[in-house]
C-alpha cells in the first residue's frame, strides 16, 4: 500500500495557486496542520490568528462577508469545543462558506484527552447548515479541498496529516453524500469512516476468505446523510449491521446509521464500534483502537457475534493481510 | 438634522414605545442616544434607502434554497466597498437603533409597531435580518471579531469604506473581546472605529459591582489600540475623537455616558437599569407624565 507523506501540505499550495479569494487562517499550529507551505508561498493570504480560536472563527465569518473563502486550520478540538458558539453564530447560522479543517480527529494523537476530538462530529452534525466531511485516505485528503470549495456554505472536515495511506484510486475523488461501496454481500453490512476503513479492509479480507458475505461502505460525508445507497446497504445486511468510527458512538456515524435504520423500518441488530461514552488518554493509535474496541479484531468479534459462529481468526491472520487500493463497486445498484 | 435634536427624538420615541409596551430597553436609549445619533447623523458614510423601508416579515433563516433571505443592511443603504459598514454589537440596543432608523427616515414609523411581534423581523434582540443589522451579534463579544474580519477583508481588497462598530462596556469582560483587540492591533486594522457606550450598567447591575473593567482605556491601549475618552453626550466630542487620522492602529472611542440621561425619574431604579418595567400603575403614570411634558425642541 502506498503511503503518502503530507498530502494536504503539498496539495494546498498547488490547489490555492489560482484562487485569490482563498485565505488560510491558523492559530499557532501552522506546521502542525501542514499549512506552512501555503504561508510561505502566499504570505499575504495567510492570516495568523495566534492562540485565539474564538476570535479566529468569528473573523472567518467577517471575511466571508467581504467575499473571501477562509480555510481555518487548527486541531479539531479547538474548532469544535473552544469556539463552538462562534462557529454556530458567526459561521453556521449565516450559512457562510468558512471551510474548517480539524486535524487530529479522535485518537489519532497521543496527546491525550485535551487534544483528542472524540465529539467533534456530534457537535458539528448538530448545527443547521453545516456539512460534515471526514477524510479516510490520501486521495480523500487531496480531493476534499475541491469538494469543500464547491459547497455554498460552511464545511467541517476531519483531516488527516503526516503519513497517510492511499486506499482509493486517485481518479475516484471524495464526493458529497456519496458513500463508497467497497464490497457487496448479504450477511453483514459494515459502515466505516476515516482511519477505521483501513482496519475494516483488513478484517473483511479475512472474514470473506472464511465465507462471510459482507457489504462494506466507506462514509466520507457524515452530514448530509441522505444517500439512497445507505438505505440499500442497511437492507443488505440480513444478519446485522456494524458501524466503526474513530469517535464516540453517540452523535457520529453509529448514530447516523441507527437513525437511518429506524427510518427505513429495518429491524436488524446494530453494533456500534467506537468510543463507548468514555474519554480516552495519551497512547498510540493502534493501542487505543484496540483498547476502545474499534480495530480489526473488534470488528471480527462483532461479526462473529452477529452470525453466531467462531471463525478462529487470529491477530496473525489480520496482520498478514496486504491492504491495496480498492475501487468502489462500479454498479452500486447491485445492492 | 441636528444631532442633538435627533438624539432627543430617539430618547422620546423609546420612552413612548416603552410605555406602549409596558417595558423596554430605556436606559440604553438614555445613554447612547447622542452616540448613535452622531454615528448616523454625521460620522458614518453610509447610503440612504430611496424611501423609508417597511420592515419585511421574518422570511426564514439563511439556508440553501431560501432566496427570500436578506440582512437588514438595506436600511443602511446596502453594502458598498466605498462606504462604511455598521455593526451593532450589543443587540439589546436594537430598540434604540429602530427608533433612530425611523427618526432618520430609513424605516417607516409602522416598523416600531412590529417590534417583538410574532413573525416580525423587528426582533427584540435583533438578528442579522432585523432593520439596520448585518451580522449575528446577540451572543455578546462576537460583533467585534466579525467586524475585524470585514476590516481585514477590506484591507486585502483595497476597499476604502471603514467598519464602524458600536459596543457596550460590559463586553470588555469577555475574553474574546481582548483576543479581537490584539488581532486588530497585530493586523493594523486602522480602517475600523469602535465606539463604546460606557454607561457602567449591565444586566445584574452596575458594572463595578459585577466585574470591574477599569481602567478600560489603559487596558485597550496596552493591547496596541488607540483609545479616546469623551463625554458620550457631546456629539462634537464624539465626532472629533472618531475622526482622528488612521495611523496603523485600531481606534476606540470610549463614550462616557449617563444611563438615566434625560429621564431622571429612572434614577431610583439604580442599580437595576438594564430593562425598565413598571411595577405599579402609579409608576407608569409618572413616566407618562414625563412623556406628556416632553419639551418641544427644534423644527
Amino acid at each position: 500500500m502506498e503511503i503518502v507523506s503530507r498530502p494536504h501540505g503539498r496539495n494546498l499550495v498547488k490547489w490555492a495557486a489560482d484562487k485569490p479569494d482563498v485565505l488560510v487562517l491558523s492559530a499557532d499550529l501552522t506546521g502542525s496542520c501542514e499549512a506552512d507551505g501555503f504561508r510561505d508561498a502566499y504570505p499575504r493570504r495567510f492570516i495568523s490568528c495566534g492562540i485565539a480560536e474564538q476570535n479566529m472563527l468569528s473573523v472567518a465569518g467577517g471575511l466571508c462577508r467581504e467575499g473571501f473563502i477562509p480555510l481555518v486550520h487548527t486541531f479539531a478540538v479547538f474548532i469544535c469545543r473552544r469556539a463552538f458558539d462562534q462557529v454556530a453564530m458567526s459561521v453556521a447560522y449565516p450559512n457562510l462558506p468558512v471551510k474548517m479543517f480539524g486535524f487530529l480527529p479522535g485518537i489519532t494523537t497521543p496527546g491525550g484527552a485535551t487534544h483528542q476530538a472524540i465529539d467533534d462530529v456530534a457537535l458539528m452534525r448538530s448545527l443547521p447548515n453545516m456539512t460534515v466531511l471526514e477524510t479516510g485516505d490520501a486521495t480523500e485528503v487531496e480531493s476534499v479541498l475541491d469538494l469543500a470549495y464547491s459547497i455554498d456554505g460552511p464545511v467541517y472536515v476531519r483531516m488527516l496529516r503526516g503519513d497517510v495511506p492511499r486506499l482509493f484510486p486517485t481518479d475516484e475523488p471524495i464526493r458529497a453524500d456519496h458513500p463508497r461501496i467497497l464490497s457487496l454481500g448479504d450477511e453483514v453490512t459494515v459502515f466505516s469512516s476515516g482511519i477505521c476503513t483501513e482496519e475494516v479492509l483488513r478484517a473483511s479480507a479475512v472474514l470473506k476468505a472464511r465465507g462471510v458475505s459482507i457489504t462494506h461502505v466507506h462514509i466520507s460525508t457524515l452530514k448530509p446523510f441522505a444517500s439512497g445507497l445507505i438505505d440499500q446497504a442497511i437492507r443488505a445486511g440480513s444478519r446485522g449491521i456494524v458501524t466503526v468510527e474513530n469517535h464516540l458512538v453517540d452523535g457520529g456515524l453509529g448514530t447516523a446509521v441507527a437513525s437511518r435504520c429506524a427510518s427505513t423500518g429495518v429491524g436488524r441488530p446494530l453494533v456500534r464500534l467506537g468510543l463507548q461514552d468514555t474519554w480516552s488518554h495519551g497512547a498510540g493509535r493502534a493501542a487505543l483502537m484496540r483498547e476502545h474496541g474499534f480495530d480489526a479484531m473488534a470488528l471480527v468479534n462483532a461479526v462473529q457475534d452477529l452470525i453466531g459462529a467462531n471463525l478462529s481468526i487470529s491477530l496473525a491472520d489480520l496482520g498478514a493481510v496486504r491492504v491495496e487500493p480498492v475501487h468502489s463497486v462500479a454498479k452500486a445498484e447491485a445492492l | 438634522m441636528d444631532v442633538a435634536l435627533l438624539a432627543d427624538r430617539v430618547r422620546r420615541a423609546v420612552l413612548e414605545h416603552t410605555l406602549d409596551n409596558d417595558g423596554g430597553y430605556m436606559s440604553q436609549a438614555c445613554s447612547s442616544a447622542e452616540l448613535l445619533a452622531t454615528l448616523y447623523g454625521r460620522f458614518m458614510n453610509i447610503g440612504m434607502p430611496d424611501r423609508p423601508i417597511e420592515p419585511r416579515p421574518w422570511l426564514g433563516t439563511p439556508r440553501h434554497g431560501n432566496t427570500e433571505y436578506r440582512t437588514g443592511a438595506d436600511f443602511n443603504g446596502g453594502v458598498h466597498d466605498a462606504r462604511d459598514r455598521f455593526i451593532l454589537s450589543p443587540t439589546h440596543y436594537s430598540l434604540v437603533l429602530y427608533a433612530l432608523l425611523v427618526e432618520t427616515g430609513r424605516m417607516s414609523p409602522q416598523g416600531m409597531k412590529q417590534f417583538n411581534r410574532d413573525g416580525s423581523s423587528v426582533e427584540m434582540i435583533g438578528a442579522e435580518h432585523s432593520p439596520g443589522m448585518e451580522v449575528m451579534t446577540g451572543s455578546l463579544g462576537q460583533g467585534l471579531a466579525q467586524a475585524a474580519g470585514m476590516a481585514l477583508g477590506r484591507k486585502l481588497k483595497g476597499a476604502s469604506g471603514r467598519v464602524v462598530v458600536m459596543m457596550s462596556d460590559g463586553e470588555f469582560q469577555i475574553g474574546m473581546t481582548w483576543e479581537s483587540i490584539q488581532f486588530m492591533a497585530h493586523h493594523h486594522l486602522d480602517n475600523m472605529v469602535v465606539f463604546v457606550d460606557v454607561n457602567g450598567q449591565q444586566c445584574d447591575g452596575a458594572v463595578d459591582s459585577v466585574m470591574r473593567i477599569d481602567p478600560i482605556d489603559v487596558r485597550i491601549r496596552s493591547f496596541g489600540a488607540r483609545a479616546a475618552v469623551v463625554d458620550g453626550h457631546d456629539p462634537a466630542a464624539i465626532m472629533k475623537a472618531g475622526s482622528r487620522a488612521p495611523d496603523g492602529r485600531p481606534l476606540f472611542v470610549l463614550a462616557m455616558t449617563d444611563p438615566c440621561r434625560g429621564l431622571d425619574l429612572m434614577r431610583k431604579n439604580a442599580p437595576k437599569l438594564h430593562y425598565l418595567r413598571f411595577r405599579t400603575p402609579q409608576e407608569k403614570a409618572g413616566y407618562k407624565a414625563v412623556l406628556d411634558a416632553w419639551p418641544k425642541r427644534g423644527s
